[in-house]
């Protein structure tokens, strides 16, 4: 988890850790996938001044996708999850949620992790740790997650094992 | 009595210094101006600003001076200052048939629309060391060139010979690309994939080294390949380069390049599919460069032998083989790495050697007790 | 100083967010080649540009930067290396492995184990661990895809039949979490076990081949091997003739033409910073105190 100390005022509902991610990682080479609860005008017109992104008007053409309300998000799989061949043309998904240490605990192992760590991302979708687990085994196709939070962030690649 | 490879900053600037010194030669002689070169080393500037890239005569003209005139070097320096640039736009694909045309000829048709127009070609000159050019001021060509010989007056449209050829249905349609509502292929932002489309073929042919296709072209002559080519046509001349800018909606012309177009003619069987019929070899390079345009177009053709039908058999139709390896600035400074220091890596073999002879002497010792 | 008329470490924004992205995909897919938009950078290909490209794309002012070649602080590429970074990002650079932030390597890996935290960045010249077998990236991508590593075991074999020990000693194959092949760049094998479950980020940058892959922390790296042929590392008789390292990866000196040799670090901080701590080899006793 990593907290940034950056001075961002993105329009709402952007949190400023949603903000810096996606200027860090978006531009013109990358359509983006707005959820229902960020696609408004403001966030629209801020993302196309400051990243010049392309907007998808379907998920499943996304490289990236912005979800301001995770708990409505579609299921995971609608999402592109790369080829055998090519298993990083796929999505990678930032996930704003209200908190990211007060919610129902997974356990988090895998590269990146020295043993295993609860993980508490609070507000993400009914059975939304379930569809991540059954991607497990389409690895190394799948989805890489962004999560979000005031001004922190937490990231669980494709590579992670979730259980709960 | 143990000499390191220390001191590796001196010895880099001591370097540098001793290559400024090198490049100026004897400084009793007037230095070259970056003006003389783009005037009096123009087909030169042309091949670097072709390999590199980047169309900027005077751009090119320094490089080939700061390269001492080594024109690998010099699109090496062009690739690099390239990457530093913004991309701001892209252009509205060029018009060839509406070229300011210098030079003009085809080798299929005896006249043709428009006419054959030689222009300056080294093509019947007697291969002479022309002494008088080895003094000042006897170069010739200090009066203006004759009008004879000239090409048609610009923007007089000059119809495009395999375009003639077309009406009668005995050339293949130019088909568009599958993607052709994407925009084109650009190697340089997203890295080759195969199977390549010809857009991103072209391209990488475009911008490959003019020796390494020359070689190819001359080997699918030689039976490595099954081309039968005719040089429908070759022109060299000016064309407009136009951008259309989102908030016009029209295009503007926006400055004007030479390239040199290349359009061969090949036989092709036909298939069960398709009745017999010509195909196409395509070359377009920047400036004035026909041996790169021709290769280019004969390349071209080679690598289509998938999309044809054809078996690829021959080294010129083999696209992870050609694509890969025609780019000079990759090649180069691969071929030259090995210049670096390997020490680890040779250690670690002199270790395994070492072992590897103690055990295949060690036996026949113990036989010879 | 910064050089005026470009960018912060020369590439422009644009490009470090297309390298960005592809090394997040190279992290979440441990050992898998990223293709990605491989710039020509102001040094050769085969040079380290595809290092050099990695590490403009996460250096900030605040990094502390080492450079090294063949382990070495001072040998010429890893000096204009670490130069065009000075120039390019005015960033601080040093030669101590701990007090660094990231490390571009060629050929090596230091000593000194890395931390959590540390990035370690490889030039590859050849990022594709078949590419001896198998000319063809079209076939090499499948047999990736598939996990058709056999042949790769059957060329070890062969080795083990031939020579009966496995031949190869640098650029060493191994096998990233269990599930892609990976080419480690050509370090020796003597460098392969430091991989294996490292708290640092190990990034690899190709750049005339256009391909990123990555190594995140704490995953586990195995290098290939047989039940009966199990992988083991180099080792030295000699010691580092400066400061007696038993355990380091020795680089041999001729010392003249009549078979004359010895033997020194490879890892010139790792050998520097055991003399300020008093340790001596061979060649300093023999010299005596005051000369080094």
């Amino acid at each position: 988890m990593h907290d940034i100390a950056v001075e961002l005022a993105p329009p709402a509902p952007l949190d400023p850790a949603t903000a810096a991610a996606c200027l860090t990682l978006l531009d013109f080479e990358t359509p983006v996938w707005l959820d229902t609860a960020a696609d408004s005008d403001e966030v629209r017109a801020w993302l196309r001044f400051h990243c010049g992104c392309p907007l998808a008007a379907d998920a499943g053409a996304a490289r990236f996708a912005v979800l301001a309300a995770p708990a409505a998000m579609p299921a995971l799989a609608c999402f592109q999850l790369g080829s055998e061949a090519y298993p990083d043309e796929s999505a990678t998904l930032i996930a704003q949620v209200a908190s990211l240490e007060t919610g129902e605990a997974v356990a988090l192992s895998g590269p990146g992790i020295e043993e295993r760590r609860d993980f508490r991302p609070a507000g993400v979708a009914e059975g939304f740790w379930k569809q991540r687990r059954e991607l497990e085994a389409l690895f190394p196709q799948g989805v890489d997650l962004v999560f979000a939070s005031g001004a922190s962030l937490a990231a669980v690649p494709r590579s992670t094992q979730v259980r709960f | 009595m143990y000499v390191a490879v220390k001191g590796g900053e001196k010895a880099i600037e001591a370097s540098h210094s001793l290559l400024d010194s090198a490049r100026r030669g004897d400084p009793s002689v007037p230095e070259l101006s970056t003006r003389q070169i783009s005037e009096q080393l123009s087909l030169a500037v042309d091949r670097v600003m072709a390999e590199g890239s980047l169309y900027d005569r005077e751009l090119a003209a320094l490089a080939i001076k700061q390269a001492q005139g080594d024109l690998i070097e010099a699109v090496f320096l062009l690739r690099a200052y390239r990457t530093t640039l913004p991309r701001l736009g892209n252009s509205e694909p060029i018009d060839t048939g509406r070229m300011a045309i210098q030079r003009r000829i085809s080798a299929t048709f005896k006249d043709i629309p428009g006419g054959q127009i030689l222009g300056p070609t080294y093509d019947y000159t007697h291969r002479l060391l022309d002494f008088r050019l080895a003094g000042e001021g006897g170069s010739g060509g200090e009066g203006s060139a004759p009008e004879e010989g000239r090409g048609p007056p610009p923007d007089e449209a000059v119809p495009r010979i395999v375009d003639l050829l077309g009406r009668e249905g005995l050339i293949e349609e130019e088909a568009a690309s599958e993607t052709a509502e994407a925009p084109p292929a650009d190697i340089t932002r997203e890295p080759l994939r195969f199977p390549a489309d010809r857009d991103a073929r072209l391209q990488a042919l475009a911008r490959g080294d003019e020796g390494f296709l020359l070689a190819l072209g001359y080997s699918s002559q030689r039976g490595f390949s099954n081309n039968h080519p005719f040089a429908g046509e070759i022109r060299y001349g000016a064309v407009a380069v136009e951008i259309m800018p989102e908030e016009l909606g029209f295009a503007v012309e926006i400055g004007e390049i030479e390239v040199t177009e290349v359009q061969m003619v090949n036989q092709f069987k036909g298939s069960s599919a398709a009745p017999p019929q010509f195909t196409r070899g395509y070359g377009l390079v920047f400036g004035h460069q026909e041996r790169k345009a021709m290769s280019m177009a004969l390349v071209d053709r080679a690598l289509r032998c998938r999309e044809l039908d054809e078996a690829a058999v021959a080294p010129a139709q083999d696209e992870e083989f050609v694509l890969y390896h025609s780019d000079n600035v990759e090649a180069s400074g691969f071929v030259q790495h090995l210049k670096l220091p390997h020490y680890v890596d040779f250690q670690s073999e002199l270790e395994l050697l070492r072992k590897l002879r103690a055990e295949f002497e060690a036996p026949s010792a113990e036989a010879a007790e | 100083m910064v050089e005026d008329g470009y960018n912060f470490a020369y590439l422009d924004e644009q490009t470090k967010r297309m390298i960005r992205r592809a090394i997040l995909k190279a992290v979440a897919i441990p050992g898998y080649q990223v293709p990605f938009g491989s710039r020509e950078m102001p040094l050769p290909f085969g040079w380290g540009t595809g290092g050099i490209q990695v590490t403009a794309s996460i250096i900030g002012p605040d990094d502390t930067l080492k450079v090294i070649d063949q382990g070495a602080d001072d040998t010429v590429n890893a000096v204009s290396i670490r130069k065009f970074f000075a120039r390019t990002a005015g960033v601080e650079t040093t030669e101590r492995t701990e007090a660094a932030t990231i490390v571009q390597t060629r050929h090596r890996i230091p000593e000194t184990p890395l931390g959590a935290g540390q990035i370690l960045v490889y030039q590859v010249p050849i990022p594709e661990p078949l590419r001896w077998l198998e000319p063809r990236e079209t076939e090499t991508r499948k047999m990736h895809a598939l996990q058709e590593y056999g042949p790769m075991h059957v060329r070890l074999y062969e080795d083990i039949a031939h020579f009966g020990h496995i031949a190869t000693s640098y650029d060493y194959p191994v096998r990233v979490n269990g599930r892609y092949l990976m080419r480690p760049s050509p370090i020796p094998k003597f460098d392969n076990p430091k991989m294996d479950r490292s708290p640092a980020l190990q990034l690899f940058g190709a750049g005339r081949e256009k391909r990123i892959y990555a190594i995140p922390p704490h995953t586990e790296v195995r290098s290939l091997d047989f039940d009966d042929h199990p992988f083991e590392v180099q080792k030295w008789a000699d010691v580092c003739a400066f400061c007696g390292s038993g355990d380091s990866f020795l680089d041999e000196i001729v010392t003249d033409d009549r078979g004359g040799r010895m033997f020194v670090c490879s890892d010139t901080d790792y050998c520097s910073r055991r003399r300020e701590a008093g340790c001596t080899g061979p060649a300093m006793q023999a010299a005596g105190p005051g000369e080094a």
